[in-house]
């Protein structure tokens, strides 16, 4: 029996549809990352998931009770099993220790048991010795984690997190992912993350739904989603040139990816697996001759599309085995190659450009 | 020419503070019940005002209560309307309330403090329900969330939101506080600026300055503007203090 399952969920906020029939499944123990861009309904899910907000139709089943969004008893009994983070940092003015024994005190926990338990999350998310701070005085990222402590510190079942790394530098965001994996490999807790991180999305996802406009896109593993991915995943991670494939590490310490139809990127990590990777389209050198340069990568193809972006161009070739790089190149360049559609070209790219998701 | 007029204005200047160190008796007189007019009128003032505004800031009514909304929409227009009542037409009201001929005539409450108390007790209720109100409200629903999403009931979550308020609270007694001990028009009405009996900073004033005393009218200027200065610093190191714990 799955821990989450939601049926046909849909929310219309005065005529607008933001959800449309959201159905998944989510398994005890899974890390489950919603990605999509802004608006597209992550947040929404989220609040009907907390109970803050009901949905216009469909129902969600919490390890196999239906939410009943009418009953106050129910919605608190509920409540006290699910931890959730707002994307916007929301403390009490008083101490960090009273902000993160606030869950503690509601459900009536001893003084004695409240202050080991804070003491505890408090070193998990890295802030030791912040107890008798004043959390509006903290900066950004200690402020998230005092968030995150407060939600960790219930032991929820369920922790749902709406872009807990938003805005955050680095080192706050690695904070918060170890605190994050640790608590799901120790404590087993289920999580339902929004995120527009996509690192974040193959670090921590056991599966990803894609979001987009209300509606769930795609539901997999990071790879299955990247393997082929739609015209609205490229929009909204931005990329081009994405391409899912087993790696092998070759002796020299880098690796070569095999993107299927035979066709092999040469990139300058060694990384071995399911791996996706992506070259930026202003990385890759174009001409009409074959290249002889140091670029491991060379391939020949014909122009199948041709964009004109003003100052560059956005040139679409399919290489012999049927796969599509997207080169951008000025206009000017491509006005002495004398390129057209159907042109036989030459790319290259260095292995060094090659990166991954 | 200059040199005079600024001699003058200097010479007034030292007369004042002289004024104000020399324990005039009835200067301490006027000083004492501006503090206690206004003083009283702000704590009743926050008695209610404060209550009404949580209510209002914390009331959240849904689509179907249309009544409730209506009336909870007009509550709030009325409330701040009210809060920039003109002082002058509350003190006009109250004296035709309480004047000899008016319904509450025979309370003989007319020219006495009482009668001023009640005067900027009308004025100061909006400005602390309505300056509550937005500082509840202003909170509401983040806090409210927040709580609930910890595991608050209802309940719970509703006494936080009004902790998390309490600084604007602090604030809507300042303002009133403000509004009230310079407040003029209304008092000089139902007061009557009677000497030793109904005359306070602000009225004495404009009395002195009627008769030509500027030196008087200055000092007790002063005494005003140091009066609310240090009041107002009080209530100003409470807020900051409250913000750090």
């Amino acid at each position: 029996m799955p821990f989450i399952e939601t049926q046909s969920l849909c929310k219309q906020y005065s005529g607008k549809q933001v959800l449309k029939n959201i159905s998944f499944k989510v398994q005890d123990g899974e890390i489950f990352v919603l990605v999509g861009p802004n608006g597209a309904g992550k947040t929404t899910l989220l609040r009907i998931l907390d109970l803050l907000e009901e949905p216009s139709s469909g129902s969600v089943l919490f390890d196999g009770t239906q939410l009943n969004y009418h009953s106050a008893d129910h919605r608190l009994n509920l409540r006290r099993r699910i931890g959730m983070v707002f994307q916007q940092t929301v403390l009490f003015n008083t101490s960090v220790f009273d902000n993160v024994a606030y869950g503690l005190k509601v459900r009536g926990e001893s003084d004695k048991s409240a202050k080991q338990k804070v003491k505890e999350t408090l070193e998990l998310v890295q802030l030791r010795g912040f107890e008798q701070k004043n959390a509006l005085a903290l900066s950004g990222g200690e402020a998230q984690r005092v968030a995150l402590a407060q939600a960790l510190v219930i032991e929820p079942e369920l922790l749902l997190l709406d872009e807990p790394t938003a805005n955050l530098d680095p080192r706050n965001v690695s904070i918060v992912e170890e605190a994050l994996s640790r608590v799901n490999r120790e404590k087993k807790t289920t999580m339902i993350m929004a995120t527009h991180n996509m690192l974040q999305a193959e670090n921590l996802a056991q599966r990803v739904a894609a979001f987009d406009e209300g509606r769930i896109e795609r539901i997999g593993t990071f790879h299955e989603i990247f393997e082929a991915p739609s015209k609205f995943l490229m929009d909204f991670a931005r990329l081009e040139n994405v391409f899912s494939g087993v790696s092998k590490v070759t002796g020299e310490g880098t690796s070569l990816v095999d993107i299927g139809d035979g066709v092999q990127i040469e990139t300058a990590f060694g990384k071995a697996g399911n791996i996706t990777v992506f070259v930026r389209p202003e990385d890759i050198i174009l001409s009409a001759n074959p290249i002889v340069s140091s670029a491991r990568n060379s391939f020949e193809g014909r122009i199948v599309e041709v964009s004109d972006l003003g100052a560059v161009v956005r040139v679409r070739i399919r290489v012999e085995a049927g796969r599509d790089f997207m080169v951008q190149i000025t206009k000017r360049s491509f006005n002495d190659l004398q390129l057209n559609i159907d042109s036989r070209v030459f790319l290259a790219f260095k292995a060094s450009s090659v990166q991954t998701l | 020419m200059g040199l005079t007029m600024e001699n003058a204005l200097f010479e007034l200047l030292l007369r004042a503070f002289l004024l104000i160190f020399s324990f005039d008796l009835e200067v301490l007189n006027i000083t004492l019940l501006s503090l206690k007019v206004s003083g009283t009128a702000v704590l009743i003032g926050a008695l209610i005002g404060v209550p009404i505004g949580m209510i209002l800031g914390l009331r959240r009514f849904s689509g179907k209560q249309i009544l409730m909304r209506l009336i909870d929409l007009t509550l709030r227009s009325i409330i701040n309307t009210f809060m920039g009542l003109p002082p002058v037409v509350v003190g006009l009201v109250v004296y035709l309330l309480l004047v000899g001929s008016g319904p509450l005539g025979p309370l003989g409450l007319l020219y006495s403090p009482t009668a001023m108390i009640i005067t900027q007790l009308i004025m100061v209720i909006p400005i602390i329900t309505g300056v509550t109100m937005s500082a509840v409200g202003s909170v509401e629903k983040t806090i409210r969330e927040k709580a609930l999403s910890l595991g608050a009931t209802e309940r719970q979550a509703a006494w936080i939101v009004l902790r998390e308020a309490r600084m604007g609270m602090l604030t809507a007694i300042i303002v009133a506080f403000g509004a009230a001990i310079s407040e003029v028009g209304g008092i000089m009405i139902t007061g009557g600026n009677i000497r030793w009996h109904t005359q306070t900073l602000t009225t004495a004033i404009v009395q002195e300055v009627n008769l030509g005393e500027f030196n008087k009218a200055i000092t007790l200027g002063v005494i005003l503007l140091s009066m609310a200065f240090a009041i107002n610093l009080a209530l100003t190191i409470i807020q900051l203090r409250g913000l750090k714990r």
